[in-house]
């Protein structure tokens, strides 16, 4: 298999993967487990996505200049700050640690 | 939240995690692809996460064949966001089914489930699918071009802006008591995981684990879940 066929093949199976669930049918949709449980599936998710995206680099835990920059825009959504201004604030909290020579 | 909002909100999720598809490119061809492979990945497998995995085998020395296996492992947690922005997005069809699914990620995912009302999370859903496609493969071909010339997006602070992204979507949904335990539970394993799961596969089953521990403290019964959305119907 040469790498341009291996790149081909696998956005091939990430499509698959991605289209699958839009095609699951309603009626699994509406088992009552599956409505019961969509709600904390969604916080499941959201919360695994924040703690990647914060704390891990590849396989290893790493905590750096992110978790200063989480605990900031945790302090900011709870000031009821606009989103997109968190999102800047975090980036820029980082960014200044990073240029400190920290994290 | 109104829809102009959730555009808006998606837009910005959009540009901060599409930024960092410079170091993806750049990671790339360090790893030995071509730049025109490296931006056909970002075009036709549009997935993060995957395409870092894929790269990461390449540069390690494995073969073809593993890469793909890997990136379709790391992939696997998609399969669920589409069965879960169903409720949002359906009925879909054609072009529009195509698109959805080819724009289905962590990013897109989590700014359309993050909205109770429908009209909300298909505008967010669309808006930071949209801008992080279009984001993320201009970043791919730069990051590619450039090499490793180019400053890493970590001195930015780019990496933070993702989590903090997140956090502002998971934030509006942690007022009861079992969805704040599905959240610390669902950090927690999501630790404990990583190192010995691959990083898509540690996030589904941390989030599973967490449903599970999250339903056992449910305190009421699930029909006053006014979060449940139904199916059919244009509710707003």
């Amino acid at each position: 298999m040469t790498w341009t066929i291996a790149l081909l093949v696998a956005s091939a199976l990430a499509f698959g993967l991605k289209l699958l669930g839009h095609l699951v049918p309603v009626a699994w949709l509406q088992h009552p487990l599956m409505v019961r449980t969509a709600d904390l599936v969604t916080v499941g998710l959201l919360a695994a996505m924040v703690a990647s995206q914060a704390f891990t680099t590849g396989t290893a835990i790493r905590f750096d200049a992110r978790v200063a920059a989480l605990a900031v825009a945790a302090i900011l959504f709870w000031r009821k700050v606009p989103f997109v201004v968190v999102v800047i604030a975090a980036a820029a909290v980082a960014a200044g640690l990073r240029a400190l020579g920290w994290g | 939240m109104s829809k102009a909002e959730a555009r808006r909100q998606g837009i910005s999720v959009g540009l901060a995690v599409g930024a960092y598809g410079v170091s993806f490119g750049a990671l790339a061809v360090t790893a030995g692809l071509h730049v025109w492979q490296a931006c056909a990945l970002s075009l036709l497998m549009f997935t993060g996460a995957s395409e870092f995995a894929f790269v990461g085998v390449m540069s390690a020395g494995g073969s073809p064949l593993a890469a793909v296996a890997t990136s379709t492992l790391v992939g696997i947690r998609h399969a669920s966001y589409g069965a879960l922005l169903a409720p949002l997005l359906r009925p879909l069809r054609g072009w529009r089914l195509l698109g959805a699914a080819q724009l289905t990620i962590d990013e897109s995912a989590a700014t359309g489930l993050a909205h109770h009302h429908r009209k909300s999370g298909r505008a967010g859903f669309w808006a930071a699918g949209l801008t992080v496609y279009v984001t993320w493969n201009i970043a791919t071909l730069a990051g590619a071009l450039a090499g490793a010339r180019i400053g890493h997006p970590a001195t930015w602070g780019l990496d933070a802006a993702a989590p903090a992204a997140f956090l502002g979507l998971v934030w509006t949904h942690l007022e009861r008591f079992n969805a704040k335990v599905t959240a610390v539970v669902s950090v927690g394993a999501t630790l404990a995981l990583t190192p010995v799961l691959p990083s898509g596969i540690a996030m589904l089953v941390a989030a599973l684990v967490a449903v599970v521990a999250g339903e056992a403290v449910r305190q009421r019964p699930a029909a006053s879940d006014a979060s449940a959305v139904p199916l059919t119907g244009g509710q707003t």
